[in-house]
């Protein structure tokens, strides 16, 4: 880039310069509106396919001749399961052409076409690029997902969708009322997640109360391994094992008032206890050393390692680490450890939800394409087949049966076994990103395990934080039905 | 002759200015309307709004913040990029002891291989800078904290970019390592052009190499460190520092908001928050602050020209 006016360096004149400026330092300023196109431009879009006829083995009413676009988020889980449901779909739709394509560009790819009105049928909306569902679903982006959810399930006429589907899905699907907006294809499972060989080599089992925790961390710093480590750079994934604790100890409604940005929901006593339960293991010693600066990579391979024992993560780790952790290493994930007795909730409290979010726009031309090949997606094969490749569940509930599961996987479905109706669901990551990642994961929890804030400190910060967005009106806010 | 002067000119000019308006004006107007609308980003429709995304902006902390960091920017780190770069350039070009039978100015031993040497960091994207300072500023495994560790300093283990109080410099540090190697080769190559018989001259009276630099060097090459001033103070405000941010920090951004800056934030609050009308406000603040920038250092710098 420099090479011209290396060559000529005197011969830049004053106004050259000024101009140059402008078109290098501003460029961020029309990049904005630029990436994402013409906002006032487009508008009319494309016409929609015409409907095709309901019946049996369409009961969503497909046009059979209708071409489908299918945009998947090309990250951990991969492209390979969503491409074999494509080709169940081209199989039995062999009149319609469908345009499948997977990117990790999410955003810059599809926002300029919500912005002319011609997005796709199909989207996989995650990563790091995700299009903010709350400003999608407040701007009438997307289509009502019920029909799928009330059609008959693909491998069971007699049984609807939504009936196949794992506790909660639907509901997250939802942001005020009935509509569903979304349809969250993997199951993921938020806890502890440790090696049951090392717990072994302590001679302990997993601590159900903050006591036994304490003392595990204790016996684990006596043979040179640190208790905990967690993503410092992101301490947003703090919450994964801390905030089912929360609900826990002080019961759902503890987490639910957080999620409604209730005045003082922070100032309640099983938050102050769990923060300072959490202060604890700062204060003791017992985080792996230098963890603050570690992300999420370098913290889970380190832990991976043997550095230390436990590491709040959700059950991609065993996915996204899995060149790193070792083959004996009996990979096993647990709910959260209480604090005694008095806890609200019994132990195996814990947070697990969907992820992989699918939307159909409301501007797709053929919807009803879109939901079909969710369907699809939806069969125990298909899940099976999601299951088997990457490691994860699905929303499909059940699938597991009669396939190897890894070690990881099958400790997370005995954890879901032992929770039963007791699996919280805290929403506060996908309603409101920027106050869960940045104010309360960064500049609360991360700033508190790094030991440079209290407890009390990071409590009164995060109620501040929550207050704010409370009253911010550029925010959409939601609440628990 | 004469009377087909403009149509000759105006042939010349208008492919160029049409696609400078197309491509830079034309966003800009764009954006700077967008500013007064409520915008999401996700859609295509909105209302105005007036003067609210501004209102806001001036009660938004973090606003504050990342403008703040952004100013130290602009002001820091062309002083050292520049002063730093300046210094190498003359030791390469200028610096050097008097060789017997060589030319009578020259730079100092392996002049020629340092200069190639302080320009490869210009060759690797910034991007793959940022991510290779990640893994050095790693507390515990990283290459930084391995060798104070390996010189026995096992109780300086500083978090870096995990430190509120170190993140940002540790940010500016990475920014300047991978500019400074270019501005080397620009003073280099003005430098050359520098006649050697005012050198001659400048020895002939005795003079000293502090004295060569400030008497000399820097006056004949004033324009090219003011344009170099103005260049990285737009790169201290805007892509370099985004991507550098971006890759790096906690967050991020962090931690707590120690490191975030406008460029930053005009980015999250366009394409996290779905709130792209306020990301062009605060896009707009950039406009002005750059501009700003841009015009001080223009009016500052201000010399007679030298002919020579």
């Amino acid at each position: 880039m420099g090479s011209t006016s290396a060559e000529n360096p005197t011969g830049v004149g004053r106004r050259d310069l000024i101009k140059r400026s402008a078109a290098l330092g501003l460029i961020s300023v029309p990049a904005v509106g630029f990436l994402s196109g013409c906002a006032s431009g487009g508008g009319g879009g494309r016409g929609r396919a015409e409907a095709g006829e309901k019946t049996a083995k369409n009961p969503l009413g497909v046009n059979t001749t209708a071409p489908m676009e299918f945009v998947l988020f090309d990250g951990g889980f991969g492209r390979e399961y969503a491409e074999d449901a494509v080709k169940i779909y081209e199989k039995n739709f062999p009149g319609a052409e469908v345009k499948f394509s997977a990117t990790q560009k999410i955003q810059s790819t599809l926002q300029p076409r919500f912005n002319q009105g011609t997005p796709p049928d199909l989207i996989d909306n995650s990563g790091a690029e995700q299009m903010d569902m709350g400003v999608l679903v407040g701007k009438n982006q997307l289509t009502d997902l019920t029909p799928l959810l009330d059609a008959p399930s693909y491998d069971d006429p007699g049984k609807k969708v939504r009936d196949t589907l794992r506790p909660g899905i639907v509901e997250m699907g939802q942001f005020d009322g009935k509509p569903v907006w979304i349809l969250y294809y993997a199951y993921t499972v938020y806890g502890v997640w440790y090696s049951q060989k090392a717990l072994d080599s302590l001679d302990e089992k997993y601590p159900e109360t903050w006591d036994e925790m304490l003392r595990v961390c204790e016996k684990a710093r006596k043979r040179g391994m640190a208790g905990w480590t967690y993503a410092g750079k992101y301490p947003y994934y703090i919450p994964f094992s801390l905030y089912p604790m929360i609900g826990k100890v002080g019961g759902r409604e503890v987490l639910d008032a957080i999620d409604n940005l209730e005045p003082n929901a922070w100032k309640h006593p099983a938050v102050k206890d769990c923060f300072e339960a959490y202060y604890e293991l700062y204060r003791k010693g017992y985080i792996l050393k230098g963890t603050p600066g570690l992300d999420h990579i370098q913290s889970q391979t380190a832990w991976a390692q043997g550095k230390a024992l436990f590491i709040p993560n959700g059950s991609w780790v065993e996915n996204e680490s899995s060149h790193v952790i070792p083959k004996d290493f009996e990979l096993a994930v647990s709910a959260p450890s209480g604090l005694d007795d008095s806890d609200r909730m019994p132990f195996g409290t814990i947070w697990a939800s969907g992820g992989e979010p699918f939307i159909v726009p409301a501007k797709a031309r053929n919807p009803e394409g879109g939901m079909e090949q969710l369907r699809i997606m939806l069969s125990e094969a298909s899940s099976k087949n999601f299951t088997t490749k990457v490691k994860s569940l699905t929303a499909y509930n059940g699938g597991t049966d009669g396939i190897p599961l890894t070690s990881g996987l099958k400790s997370a479905v005995a954890a879901l076994e032992k929770a039963g109706s007791n699996v919280v669901n805290p929403r506060l990551q996908d309603w409101y990103v920027q106050l869960q990642k940045e104010k309360i994961g960064v500049a609360g929890l991360g700033e508190m395990m790094a030991g440079r804030l209290t407890p009390a400190e990071a409590i009164r910060r995060i109620q501040g934080f929550a207050d704010e967005t409370a009253k911010d009106p550029s925010i959409k806010h939601y609440k628990h039905q | 002759m004469q009377h087909g002067k403009y149509p000759f000119v105006v042939g010349f000019l208008t492919v160029p200015l049409g696609l400078y308006a197309l491509f830079v004006i034309w966003p800009f107007v764009q954006s700077i309307y967008y500013s007064f609308t409520d915008w999401t980003g996700l859609s295509p429709d909105f209302v105005m709004v007036g003067l609210d995304n501004y209102r806001r902006m001036l009660d938004d902390e973090i606003f504050w913040k990342s403008l703040q960091h952004s100013l130290l920017f602009a002001l820091l780190l062309p002083l050292v990029t520049i002063g730093l770069a300046l210094f190498l350039a003359f030791m390469i070009n200028v610096g050097g002891r008097r060789r017997r039978g060589g030319p009578v100015i020259s730079g100092v031993r392996g002049s020629s291989f340092y200069k190639i040497v302080y320009f490869f960091p210009q060759v690797l994207s910034i991007a793959i800078v940022a991510l290779l300072f990640a893994f050095a500023y790693n507390p515990s495994s990283g290459a930084i904290n391995s060798v104070l560790r390996g010189i026995g300093l096992d109780d300086v283990q500083p978090l870096w970019l995990g430190d509120p109080d170190l993140a940002l410099w540790c940010v500016m540090a990475v920014i300047v390592w991978s500019t400074v190697g270019f501005f080397v080769v620009l003073f280099s190559a003005g430098m050359a052009s520098i006649p050697v018989e005012l050198y001659e001259a400048a020895l002939l009276d005795g003079a000293d190499r502090f004295t060569t630099f400030f008497r000399i060097t820097l006056p004949l090459l004033w324009d090219t460190v003011q344009s170099g001033w103005v260049y990285m103070g737009i790169l201290a405000l805007g892509a370099e520092s985004f991507a550098v941010v971006q890759i790096m920090t906690t967050g991020p951004g962090g931690p707590d908001y120690s490191t975030t800056v406008m460029v930053l934030y005009v980015y999250q609050k366009a394409f996290r928050d779905g709130q792209a009308a306020y990301a062009t406000a605060v896009g707009v603040a950039l406009l002005i602050v750059t501009l700003a920038f841009a015009a001080i250092v223009m009016r500052l710098g201000r010399r007679e020209r030298l002919e020579y």
